[in-house]
């Protein structure tokens, strides 16, 4: 059996090209023989959901994912991405208008912040400062979590060594009391609110500081995003956390748009990925992972090619990954559990896009005309978001849905015509099966025109300016992108699926059940958003186990 | 980032004085201050400086936040809320006290005014209206944000109560310091306080927005022959600091918005623990903290004046117990070169055990020379914080 790779890795999106990129220049960096890596991609270009692609001729669309903020700075200097031309470009509003009255906007200022939510209530404008300082605290306690393995507490002993542990090291350990030491710096209050923090739903997070009902609501969009939970559900609250402890030039909380769309995160990933030595195949779809005496050697394609590595890295989600690419007999023969925890892996498809070409800017009720340079968030308060999330439970869209928009060309000078506009809309919530059955045109038509709908009654006028609509639902996602019903970050972040639980008991330190077995997508810790530190952290793993040392 | 420009409208907010003191702004010289412009200097630091040393000082406090508390128990919330002894402040006088988290650790510490018997008037830095109502439950009180409803001029300097005078303001020689004044002057109202934030003698004069240019205009006539000339900010810090007053987000953060638990500091660290009485009636917030503080001596440090060798300013400077600086003992806050003491002086963060007025510490001191930086160790001394304290002040 030739072994010609050090590593295969299955799927070309950002952590797979971040972990491929990672292992090549690691391993580079300690002076010894360069790892082969190959990246295999279903798709006939890299990116996965970080992908800009022109749609409607003249406009540049960022497909799935739209904004950039949680890419880990780490990895941006780690790989040069600048050199490869990633630019991001942080931006400084956010907003909800209001068909009925004043819309909510807030700013990165602090002064024009509290200038504009007093119009609404000064005691909101207040609290605002004491909310924002607590949401700090919880990010500067998480990021530190980042780009590390999550300790597992069930492997504290350092001398036991097993399949978690395979060297009997004591790292878990360690882990833990480093996070241990950063949780007791938190001081007494914090502690305590820290705990809550992580277990309760957003609306009881906001109802403690705010007042206002929409702009409850509007602070609660990034709790609910790409989550199959509404506002009131428990876990909502560190939902939030996950979209705000992101940062653009050191400024926790921002985002930002990447210049040319989100395909210029992947592409700079690629690129510094090929530089590195990395090979990449495009049109190369993974049918099975090879696994021998419970050991992964390699993969085969759907045109029935075998290739052979020391390694296997799947970017795949988790359900995917050991549902289609392992034969439940593999993974039954290590632990019969695995095949289970897979099957209830909880990554259901909760949001769908639209992605517009305009010909001109939008105005927004309610709202200044600069909102259209920064986030707009269509809802109202928790009421709706809930009643958005109610049709979706029962198996449909949301009639009157929760609309995260965003028209990244008010910025970016590349991605459209001079004064026509791309603008990305994030639907929550869609379905990815409804009650009646698949997804068929007419149903989805009719959601195209609930969308549109709900747009225009947020800014009339909308509709005319409308040249072109691509419409996806979680079904297309995942077709197209291979994402599990479309679920934006491959499996919800509930705290069940965090940390060394995530993505299943006992594999929560990017090793598979397999031996030289890895998982590297944003099924594994910390999750999704287009933060590339699943791959970088898969990465480190691996190159511990190659014995080549350890890369930031 | 940079094209939405065009399309945001002015936010920053003009006190009702804005009019005359953009007329006189030569230097271009704004600030922020609570989301208002505020004049950083007119033209000249030091001649403002000595306007308030010398003269009569007007500066603009409006931006302040202001909470009024009223209602049933705003008294006994008030006691509750405050370090020092309510009961010994009578109606119509301002006090100057600490408030403090139930941990001990200072929220902030300014002037509270005592208008009524359960009437009172909050001046704040810092937002606070969600911890004061938090606080307040259960107490039979209205709490309510005012900082629209009054604006004000601060006079301060050795001529200020000869420019009152000459405004024609009865019973201002009576009017004791901290004492509170309200009367009507060409059916103006206007409240009077006698306090300040220069450690000078020095008035503040609030009145309705609407008479805020007519106030001006008035007390800038009256106060032609006396020495009379607007500051900004920067003047009033270098007087600030001979006064040994404190400033929120430079001498200590709030713990309201303290981002790190341990930035907090408690009134004792602050070196206003005079502010905390344990032995008044009931309880207060914060009480059971500060006692067990006091009594187990576990304040990390306290904050103390310092007189520095030469007359380079100090602020962020490291202090140390011998000449190599082997051995850390703190850091410094506020500093300036003192034109009226002609001493370098600064607040500096020690240990207990250093703080005795008179103990020699060496002090680090990095400085700016023709596009270089320089580094010079010296000698510091321990000393009482109020480096200015005219006997003026209170006569």
């Amino acid at each position: 059996m030739p072994e010609t790779y050090d590593a295969i890795i299955i799927g070309g999106g950002h952590n797979g090209l971040t972990c491929a990129a990672y292992l090549a220049k690691g391993g580079e960096k300690h002076g010894k023989k360069k790892l082969k890596v190959l990246v295999l991609e279903r798709r006939e270009k890299v990116g996965g959901a970080a992908m800009s692609e022109e749609i409607y001729p003249g406009f540049t669309y960022s497909t799935c994912s739209y904004v950039c903020s949680l890419l880990r700075p780490e990895i941006f200097r780690f790989l040069d991405l600048p050199k490869y031309g990633l630019q991001v470009i942080p931006y400084d509003i956010n907003s909800a208008p209001n068909p009925e009255g004043e819309g909510i906007i807030y700013y990165s200022d602090h002064d024009r912040t509290r200038e504009s939510l007093r119009r609404h209530s000064i005691r909101d404008a207040e609290a605002y400062d004491e909310y924002a300082m607590e949401i700090s605290r919880h990010c500067r306690f998480i990021k530190r979590t980042l780009m590390m393995t999550p300790p597992d507490p069930t492997q504290l002993n350092p001398f036991v060594q097993n399949r978690i542990n395979p060297w009997g090291h004591r790292e878990d350990l360690d882990g833990l009391l480093k996070i241990g030491r950063e949780f007791g710096r938190m001081g007494e209050r914090n502690m305590y609110d820290m705990i809550r923090f992580w277990s309760m739903s957003v609306a009881d997070f906001l109802d403690q500081y705010f007042e206002t009902p929409r702009w409850k609501g509007l602070a609660a969009a990034s709790s609910i995003i790409g989550t199959a939970l509404g506002p009131y559900s428990p876990g909502t609250a560190y939902v939030l956390l996950h979209h705000y402890m992101g940062e653009v030039d050191g400024q926790i909380g921002a985002w930002g748009f990447a210049r040319g769309g989100m395909g210029s995160v992947s592409k700079a990933i690629a690129a510094a990925a090929e530089e590195a030595g990395v090979e990449i195949r495009v049109n190369a779809e993974v049918d099975k992972i090879i696994v021998k005496n419970g050991k992964a050697v390699g993969v085969a394609l759907k045109t029935g090619e075998e290739i052979f590595g020391k390694s296997v890295v799947s970017n795949a989600d988790p359900k995917r990954t050991y549902l289609k690419l392992i034969e439940k007999g593999d993974l039954d023969a290590i632990d019969p559990d695995i095949h289970r925890y897979a099957t209830n892996y909880k990554i259901r498809g909760s949001s769908g896009k639209l992605n517009i070409a305009l010909d001109g800017l939008p105005e927004f009720a309610g709202l200044p005309k600069e909102a259209a340079y920064g986030t707009v968030d269509i809802g109202g308060d928790f009421d709706y978001i809930e009643r958005a999330f109610d049709d979706f439970k029962y198996g449909s869209w949301s009639k009157r849905p929760f609309l995260d928009c965003v028209i990244p060309t008010t910025v970016d000078p590349t991605m459209a015509p001079p004064g026509k506009h791309f603008m990305s809309v994030f639907v929550q919530y869609v379905p990815y099966k409804l009650a009646e059955g698949p997804w068929t045109q007419e149903m989805k038509a009719q959601y195209t025109k609930d969308v549109l709908d709900t747009i225009e009654l947020h800014a009339p006028g909308f509709k005319k300016l409308v040249l072109h609509v691509q419409t996806r639902t979680p079904w297309d996602i995942e077709n197209e992108v291979g994402m599990t019903e479309g679920n934006i970050f491959h499996g919800e972040l509930t705290l069940d699926q965090l940390l060394f639980n995530r993505p299943f008991p006992g594999m929560g330190q990017f090793r598979g059940p397999f031996d030289n077995f890895y998982m590297c997508g944003s099924g594994t810790h910390p999750g999704g958003g287009v933060m590339g530190a699943p791959g970088a952290n898969a990465a480190h793993e691996m190159l511990k186990d190659f014995k080549r040392g350890v890369v930031q | 980032m940079t094209a939405y420009i065009e399309h945001l409208t002015p936010f920053l907010r003009k006190t009702p004085f804005h009019p005359r003191i953009e007329a006189l702004m030569h230097a271009n010289s704004w600030m922020r201050w609570t989301g208002h412009y505020s004049p950083a200097n007119f033209e000249s630091v030091q001649s403002e400086y000595f306007t308030i040393r010398n003269g009569a000082s007007v500066y603009d406090v409006s931006p302040l936040i202001k909470y009024a508390i009223r209602g049933r128990e705003a008294a006994d919330f008030v006691n509750h809320l405050i370090t020092r002894d309510l009961s010994k402040i009578k109606p119509m006088q301002a006090f100057y006290t600490s408030w403090c988290q139930d941990d001990g650790m200072l929220v902030e510490e300014g002037t509270i005014f005592r208008l009524g018997e359960n009437d009172f008037l909050l001046n704040a830095a810092k937002d606070q209206l969600h911890w004061l109502e938090q606080t307040a439950y259960g107490f039979d009180v209205q709490i309510e944000e005012a900082s629209n409803d009054l604006c004000g001029l601060s006079l301060q300097g050795p001529e200020s109560r000869q420019v009152l005078r000459a405004m024609g303001i009865n019973g201002i020689d009576n009017l004791k310091r901290f004492g509170i004044q309200e009367l009507e002057l060409n059916g103006h109202w206007l409240r009077i306080d006698r306090a300040g934030f220069t450690g000078d003698l020095g008035y503040e004069i609030w009145c309705k927005p609407e008479s805020a240019l007519w106030l001006w205009d008035r007390m800038f006539d009256a106060g032609r022959d006396h020495k009379i000339a607007p500051i900004g900010a920067q003047a009033l810090e270098i007087s600030r600091i001979e006064a040994g007053f404190l400033l929120v987000d430079v001498d200590y953060t709030s713990a309201l918005h303290a981002l790190r638990p341990s930035n907090r500091m408690s009134p004792y660290e602050l070196g206003i623990g005079w502010t905390v009485n344990l032995n008044k009636p009931g309880y207060f917030v914060g009480k059971r903290a500060l006692k067990k503080e006091k009594e187990q001596g576990l304040s990390r440090h306290v904050l103390i004046g310092i007189e520095i060798e030469g007359r380079k300013p100090a602020p962020g400077s490291f202090l140390y117990a011998d000449q190599p600086g082997k051995v850390e003992l703190g850091l410094t806050t506020s500093a300036t070169w003192s034109s009226t003491l002609k001493k370098n002086i600064a607040y500096a963060r020690v240990p207990q055990a250093y703080a005795k007025p008179g103990t020699e510490m060496w002090i680090e001191i990095w400085y700016g020379k023709e596009h270089k930086i320089e580094r010079s160790m010296v000698r510091c001394w321990a000393t009482n914080r109020m480096f200015y304290d005219p006997p003026r002040k209170s006569a």
